[in-house]
């Protein structure tokens, strides 16, 4: 158990290597910084005193060392558009995405699971066919076109909930939450909802096919001829076996909702990171871009290893001594 | 050692019919199939894969998948109708009246709940006991279906036992609330040979110390013998010959029976080659008319292709097959008559 910690972190050191070895070459490779920060007019000392100051003429992999050093300790330079510190443009806007992508991932989550479970038991009722449809509707729209939707009947149609921006907020240390007032709540609603409904469909057909899967099983008709409750059948066996599959899917898709949060973050003029990444690749911002790159692959890692010990939760046949079970098998 | 006979049968099963209605019509697996069991009897079922025995035994515990259905016909428990339950009702019926054993002890069990819990939950389903006394008849079944240091063993999970202890613990969880009657499915074919013999003599004690009957569904005839006290053959779905296992091993009436046991190696003797039985049993869309046997059948003759035969009595035994019914052609009574 141990062991396979320490290795799943010497995997996950090793990504996030290769992560900001890409995160560094995006300086080398997006443009010039020395000519973006002298601008037009310049003469050669100028430019040789910014290079030494930088260190753009010290060799490769000190360059590359230093930038991991700096990143690890979270300074990422300074923004070549706003020129503050990455690190706090960054955290200024992480609890907004964040707040926003738990929400919706929570949404899918507590919708999703019982529409799979529902639609897995009673697969011919008119309401499961109703979900899958409605299913289908919610796979193939894009993001955008729902949040779209969604502000034309509930912002400017009925005039319920706000259509941009995250309402009032209030800060507790450096985070900022929405949680908390009236306002923001409202402004959370519509948002998440556009963020969340992908994955919500994704695990909801998910559910499905792996209850499916699981009432197949011999486990399960000796459960039902055991003279079990269909409720322990179905919740206590059927549903727990869905589960290592549902986690694995859900974990990814948690990344997956933080990373691809821009789309909604747009539509709705959240001030996320999403935002801040999309204005930086049109100024070219490679500091905030490559702070980024790295934080998102940290939340992938993190996300990843959380999976992976949710597993041993979840399933004995991972976490048994091996001794043991080879001492009675036969 | 039979048995005596009671009064009324425990289990009674008459003219059952099943029915997989498929988009090229009505297949029927299981054909007018008619039985008894009385308490405390092992009876055994054999046939060949698609017999429909294990069908069989399915809708006798209701739990045919759709679109498989009881078409026809009825199951009586203790002279109760069964096969008409609503579900829960039928649900409170299995595992309380009639434990069941399947096939593969690999896959029966949840992989993700320790043995304990399974066999706790099943016990406290059917009975009204404390958490702690279900515990304790849980270690106290383990015991007696011989699991070393049940104690402790009790919080293990299924893939930290071999087969065979699987095994064990599938007839602990039939056995849990003490049913009257078992009905085991081929319970012993996925184990290694040398497990089997033990499953099955402790299947036999066991049934016999809680008073359990059993229905063995099986196609080892030597299961059969050693187990069983009446033994049921099936072919294509229906009943071809019932009877005491003695009677049907050593003087096999249905030509069938016949073949089958002429195909069973026989110690101390040297055969060149096995006895086999031409062709193969037909699919469920092409059973023949009059006797399903008929095509294979080295006695056949012109009323088994009309005509379906009806269950006579032959001795101790019943059988499907004209050679014995009163209106047969001579050639059958002067054979019955040199016995």
């Amino acid at each position: 158990m141990i062991a396979f910690i320490i290795q799943r972190l010497l995997q996950s050191i090793l990504v996030m290597v290769a992560v900001a070895f890409v995160a560094f070459s995006l300086f080398a490779y997006v443009g010039d910084p020395v000519a973006i920060m002298l601008g037009v007019d310049f003469n050669e000392t100028d430019k040789a005193r910014m290079i030494a100051e930088l260190g753009l003429d010290r060799p490769f992999y000190v360059q590359f060392a230093n930038f991991v050093g700096n990143a690890i300790q979270g300074n990422f330079g300074l923004s070549y558009r706003l020129a503050r510190p990455v690190d706090q443009l960054i955290f200024e806007r992480l609890p907004a995405t964040l707040e926003l992508s738990f929400l919706a991932a929570i949404l899918a989550l507590i919708v999703g699971v019982p529409m799979g479970v529902y639609t897995g038991l009673k697969r011919d009722s008119w309401l499961s066919r109703i979900f899958l449809t409605v299913s289908l509707i919610g796979v193939s729209l894009p993001t955008f076109l729902i949040g779209i939707l969604l502000i034309l009947v509930f912002s400017v149609m009925l005039n319920w909930l706000p259509s941009f921006g995250r309402g009032q907020v209030v800060p507790i240390g450096w985070w900022t939450t929405g949680l908390l007032t009236i306002s923001g709540l409202k402004a959370l609603i519509l948002p998440s909802i556009t963020l969340g409904l992908f994955q919500m469909t994704l695990i909801m057909r998910l559910v499905r096919s792996e209850m499916l899967e699981v009432l197949r099983t011999d486990y399960i008709k000796f459960a039902r001829a055991r003279g079990l409750t269909n409720r322990a059948v179905n919740f206590g066996h059927a549903l727990k076996n869905t589960l290592v599959p549902v986690i694995t899917i859900t974990g990814l898709q948690l990344g997956a909702i933080i990373a691809f949060a821009i789309s909604t973050e747009t539509v709705f003029q959240w001030p996320g990171m999403g935002q801040l990444f999309i204005q930086s690749v049109t100024f070219a911002d490679v500091p905030v871009m490559a702070a980024y790159l790295c934080l998102m692959a940290f939340f992938f890692v993190v996300i990843n290893l959380i999976v992976d010990l949710l597993y041993y939760a979840v399933d004995p046949r991972l976490r048994v001594d091996r001794g043991v079970a080879g001492g009675h098998a036969g | 050692m039979a048995p005596p006979r009671a009064n009324r049968p425990l289990l009674e099963v008459r003219d059952l019919r099943v029915e997989f209605p498929t988009r090229r019509g009505t297949l029927v697996a299981v054909d007018g199939v008619s039985f008894h069991i009385d308490p405390g009897e092992v009876l055994g079922v054999v046939g060949e894969s698609g017999a429909g025995k294990s069908l069989t035994g399915t809708a006798i515990i209701g739990l045919l998948e759709p679109p498989g259905r009881i078409a026809a016909g009825e199951i009586l428990l203790e002279g109760r109708r069964i096969d008409n339950l609503p579900y829960e009702a039928m649900r409170r019926i299995r595992g309380r009246e009639i434990g069941a054993v399947f096939q593969d002890p690999l896959t029966s069990l949840n992989p993700l709940y320790t043995i304990g819990r399974q066999l706790i939950e099943t016990v406290s389903t059917h009975l009204d006991l404390s958490p702690a006394e279900a515990r304790e008849r849980a270690i106290r079944l383990l015991q007696e279906v011989g699991i070393p240091g049940a104690e402790h063993r009790i919080d293990h999970y299924p893939h930290q036992f071999s087969g065979g202890m699987r095994q064990r613990v599938v007839i602990a969880l039939a056995l849990c609330a003490n049913p009257r009657l078992i009905v085991a499915d081929e319970p012993t074919t996925a184990l290694d040979v040398s497990i089997q013999a033990q499953i099955i003599s402790l299947l036999k004690r066991l049934c016999r110390e809680h008073g359990a009957a059993v229905m063995l569904v099986t196609h080892d005839m030597g299961v059969i013998a050693e187990t069983a006290d009446r033994v049921a053959v099936m072919y294509a779905g229906r009943i071809v010959e019932i009877g005491p296992v003695g009677d049907v091993i050593r003087e096999a009436r249905h030509p069938y029976t016949a073949g089958l046991m002429g195909s069973i190696p026989k110690i101390g003797r040297h055969e060149e080659r096995l006895a086999q039985i031409d062709g193969a049993m037909p699919r469920l869309n092409e059973i023949p008319r009059g006797c399903a046997f008929n095509p294979r059948c080295p006695q056949a003759f012109e009323r088994c292709r009309q005509e379906r035969p009806r269950p006579v009595a032959a001795g101790r035994s019943i059988v499907a097959c004209w050679l014995y019914d009163g209106a047969a052609p001579t050639r059958a009574t002067t054979e019955m008559a040199n016995e």
